[in-house]
């Protein structure tokens, strides 16, 4: 079980439509600074696959996916760490 | 400021999806439909591409999207009998002659290309958002609900894609 | 004129229209054994091409096709 990480900043993409919540999380990374945390919650089913996909292509790091109340997740990711 | 309170953590926690499960591995020896049409002419055409292809050795990846989707919706294929509205006039004729000629239907023939080759149908979560849909609402051949990331990911090596 | 061929399995497929042709071609090759021949039966117009496209495709051997009124004959062997 992971220790609790700390989430630099969170985006509420409830609502919005793919691809919509990926495109949060990439605006999100983008103007965050190497080794922040970007936490995105999602209620598109979509992004179930395309985030972790991205996530894995970009280099970035997916930490870890919660699932929330009424469907949706939260989706944590870590800007650019090299293995 | 955000950090992960006790409360948080009695969340349940899901496993990390394997990004591989999400679509397979892109391939070149692969076609890609878009399918975004939901009258039957269409549907019939990309079955028929699809089984062509899945009986010529190639993948197939089908991504169902907007009235593509609904015509996927359990039950649906079998009282849909739209066609293109350019085409209005020849309805009649192409359902006749579909009966007469005892032509396999666009459902039979995605359930054949299944059997015999690599085939693997989406649906576009947009448009399931949209229309309220979940992947149970929908006909079992269809294999999981993905995003449009996801799709353009798995097509992007791709022999050939078509947008029907 | 055929050449007789020791014919192990025979598929009936005429009146299907494409794409069945081939799918019933593929279905009944998986149920062969390396060096069996199969006869194949059709009346669709596209199979000629398909099932050498098919053939050639898969590696398997099309030893011969015969039209007679309006009916395609196609031996296949299994490699």
């Amino acid at each position: 079980m992971a220790s609790p990480v700390m989430i630099t900043r969170e985006i509420d993409a409830r609502g919005s439509y793919c691809p919509g919540p990926l495109m949060e999380l990439i605006r999100g990374l983008k103007s965050a600074l190497e080794g922040e945390v970007i936490a995105v919650i999602s209620s598109d089913p979509g992004s179930k696959t395309d985030i972790p996909l991205w996530v894995q292509k970009s280099g970035n790091e997916l930490i870890e996916i919660e699932s929330l109340d009424g469907g949706a997740a939260r989706f944590i990711v870590r800007k650019h760490v090299r293995k | 400021m955000f950090g992960h309170t006790a409360q948080d953590k009695q969340q349940q926690l899901a496993p990390l999806p394997a990004p591989a499960e999400a679509t397979p591995p892109a391939t070149a020896n692969r076609l890609a439909i878009v399918l975004f049409s939901g009258t039957i002419d269409k549907l019939m055409s990309a079955s028929i591409m699809a089984t062509g292809a899945a009986a010529m050795g190639m993948d197939v990846e089908i991504f169902l999207t907007n009235w593509g989707a609904l015509a996927f919706r359990r039950g649906d294929y079998t009282s849909n009998t739209r066609v293109s509205a350019d085409y209005a006039d020849y309805r009649g004729t192409l359902l006749e002659q579909m009966a007469a000629k005892k032509v396999t239907s666009w459902m039979e023939n995605l359930e054949g290309a299944k059997e015999i080759g690599n085939v693997h149908i989406t649906a576009c979560s947009h448009t399931m958002t949209l229309f309220d849909l979940q992947l149970s609402d929908l006909e079992p051949i269809v294999d999981e609900v993905i995003g449009v990331a996801a799709f353009i990911e798995g097509a992007r090596d791709s022999a050939m894609t078509l947008y029907i | 004129m055929a050449t007789t061929y020791q014919v192990d399995k025979t598929v009936d497929a005429k009146g299907q229209v494409c794409p069945m042709p081939i799918v019933t071609l593929a279905k009944a090759f998986r149920d062969l054994s390396a060096g069996q021949i199969l006869a194949i039966t059709a009346t669709d117009p596209g199979a000629k091409k398909d099932v050498a496209a098919w053939a050639e495709k898969t590696g398997n051997s099309l030893l011969e096709m015969v039209e007679a009124n309006g009916v395609l004959t196609f031996y296949l062997k299994k490699v």
